[in-house]
């Protein structure tokens, strides 16, 4: 199962990454992008590491989707050319979100009363907790370092964004 | 889960470096952003040259109380002490450079010295790095903030040009070296350089897979070094940049990544050193010749110099395949006396290329002799000694690399490189030739050095004398610090 799991989302990752690097249109590139990043997060699942696995899809898939698709709209790129295939999502879409929703929403009441950690193979130190000693035990000065990172990042943006000049 | 992972005293005093130019870093920020009139940036440049002398005290601190700190992330070594002063001393010196050349341009702003503080801290770091994670890290810090110093003129095309190229072949790079990480993690377990070579004693599942590991992690940190094939960028973004930005470039940033370089293959992968040592051979080769051959038909100076700083890089690199305390010793001495010559013809060059660097061509040096002869007589001593001439420090740099060469039985490789030097005579001498032997065309007033600048030549110019004629003064603390940790 958890062979089939990895060839799957594997693949899934590297076409979207093929496609996202053919793709002319960057919107297109980003949806690809989006489908690397939940294959991913797919694969750390099955590796046990299902902390970073959330954490990937509620930064990347999440927040620097967001950022790039607003870059991609302030940039300007020009409408997409619609095809005739749109027609379909466009009587079918609310109602199959609706049943989604509806399904999603009945699986996670039931599961809840009867549910345990998610377990991949041997490997059992990926939880929040885990991750948070290691990162501010061991890992605690790489981690602190990063925010050097952050600093560099403000101070360069506003460098090179700034308007005034003396 | 119950040991102490809280820092000792000792452990904060070995990372105290670090910890000043962040400090200092995080206040200039503060400082600049509260700033009323353009005054307070020549104080604020004043402030980073105190912070970088701080932080030059707290390496000798660090020194003090050598050992591991946090978790095994570093280690406080002579080794460490070195990389982090020859680091710093650049840092100083850009700083120095700096003040007159932001004023010139009329991008005066405290940023820069900010950014310059956390690049060096990020040096700081990679030199002192004991893990792979924290050498990403450091490297990053310091990278990125280069990247930013690059293209600092914002209204400047090339420096703009040169920026964009930097960062993104910079990340490109640097991803290689990650991925090296990774797979040297999944083989042996660990990122730290102790234990990933104890792994590989006791027995890795591939081998091969390691060597794969270590090529991939070489292939990043060529590119920091700008080392053939990997050295494309470094011309254009020495040309676009800005001249003292270059200067540091070409010197700070490229000495500790040959100190992350020396670490991590002397240490981690010491075990497959019959692997790489044949790479490391053809790659020093490669750079050697390609930064010398290309140098010859250059006419403009920072890109000739760019080009020098390849070749450059390629004598160190022989010392590194040496793999002997005495090529780490040389390869130490020679990357001390480098920076300071290099960034003394730097320096110079950002006082001749004059408002906008508009007169940065071979063309434009005629004459020197005559309009300026200071400035055309320290000129002279650095490219004697970027040649090799006796009496300059860039004398005993290639003669000490050449003998740990022979020393290690790399005749060839000796032999190639003593060619590649009387090569690279040529288009030092043609910049001579041009200074003192031909007219100047134009009769220009001739502009006021400031005194930043003026420092930096005369120091840079004295050092390189000086370490010309007594190598002991550096040599023998790089011999006595070349010994890793193993």
């Amino acid at each position: 199962m958890d062979l089939v799991l990895f060839l799957t989302f594997a693949f899934i990752a590297v076409a979207c990454a093929l496609n996202m690097s053919l793709q002319r249109h960057p919107v297109s590139s980003a949806l690809s992008l989006i489908g690397v990043m939940v294959s991913l997060a797919v694969l750390y699942v099955l590796l046990g590491a299902e902390f970073i696995a959330a954490a990937q899809l509620v930064v990347y898939s999440g927040a620097i989707m967001v950022l790039f698709v607003f870059v991609i709209m302030l940039l300007n790129t020009g409408a997409e050319k619609l095809t005739k295939k749109a027609g379909l999502a466009h009587f079918l879409g609310f109602p199959l979100l609706v049943t989604l929703l509806a399904i999603a929403s009945w699986v996670i009441t039931n599961a809840t009363s009867t549910m345990a950690p998610v377990k991949f193979g041997a490997f059992t130190k990926g939880g929040p907790r885990e991750v948070g000693w290691e990162l501010f035990t061991r890992y605690l000065l790489p981690f602190e370092v990063t925010s050097i990172l952050i600093l560099i990042a403000i101070a360069g943006a506003y460098r090179l964004a700034n308007k005034e000049m003396d | 889960m119950d040991a102490n992972f809280f820092p000792q005293t000792a452990e904060l005093l070995r990372f105290l470096p670090e910890i000043i130019l962040t400090i200092a870093g995080t206040l200039l920020l503060l400082m600049e952003g509260f700033k009323k009139d353009g005054d307070s940036r020549s104080l604020i440049a004043t402030l980073a040259a105190v912070a970088i002398g701080l932080a030059m005290y707290g390496t000798v601190v660090a020194y003090d109380n050598p050992g591991l700190a946090f978790s095994n992330m570093l280690v406080s070594d002579g080794f460490a002490a070195f990389f982090r002063l020859v680091a710093l001393g650049v840092g100083l010196l850009t700083v120095l450079c700096s003040s007159s050349y932001l004023q010139r341009e009329r991008s005066h702003s405290g940023e820069f010295y900010v950014l310059l503080l956390f690049s060096l801290a990020g040096q700081c770091l990679m030199a002192a790095a004991n893990e792979l994670m924290m050498v990403f890290i450091g490297l990053e810090v310091s990278s990125i903030a280069s990247y930013i110093l690059a293209g600092y003129l914002r209204d400047d095309k090339r420096g703009n040009e040169s920026a964009l190229k930097y960062f993104l072949l910079g990340s490109f790079a640097t991803a290689f070296l990650l991925y090296g990480v990774a797979w040297v993690y999944g083989m042996t377990g660990s990122t730290n350089l102790l234990e990933i070579r104890a792994a590989m004693e006791k027995g890795v599942p591939s081998m091969t897979m390691v060597s794969a590991a270590a090529g991939l992690m070489l292939v990043g940190l060529a590119f920091k070094i700008s080392a053939a094939p990997f050295q494309v960028w470094a011309p254009d973004v020495y040309q676009g940049a800005p001249a003292p930005v270059a200067g540091f470039l070409s010197a700070g940033p490229k000495a500790v990544a040959f100190a992350v370089l020396i670490r991590v293959f002397q240490t981690a992968f010491e075990p497959i050193a019959a692997r790489w040592e044949p790479v490391l051979w053809v790659m020093a080769l490669l750079t050697m010749m390609i930064g010398n051959f290309s140098a010859l038909w250059q006419s403009n100076i920072k890109r000739m110099l760019g080009y020098s700083s390849i070749a450059h890089a390629g004598y160190v690199l022989v010392a590194v395949t040496t793999h002997s305390t005495t090529g780490t010793a040389a390869a130490m001495f020679y990357l001390a006396a480098y920076g300071l010559m290099n960034y003394g013809a730097f320096a110079i060059v950002t006082h001749v290329a004059g408002k906008g660097e508009g007169k940065v061509t071979l063309d434009d040096l005629k004459g020197l002799s005559q309009k300026e002869p200071a400035v055309a007589a320290l000129l002279t001593v650095f490219l004697l000694s970027l040649i090799g001439v006796p009496l300059t420090a860039g004398f005993f740099g290639k003669f000490y690399i050449f003998k740990a060469a022979m020393d290690s039985h790399l005749v060839w490789l000796t032999a190639l490189g003593l060619l590649n030097s009387a090569v690279a005579a040529y288009y030092y001498l043609r910049v001579l030739v041009v200074m003192y032997m031909h007219d100047p065309e134009t009769t220009e007033h001739v502009t006021a050095i400031p005194g930043g600048l003026k420092l930096t030549m005369w120091v840079t110019a004295a050092a390189t004398l000086v370490l010309g004629i007594f190598p002991g003064l550096v040599l023998d603390f790089a011999a006595k610090f070349a010994a890793l940790n193993k």
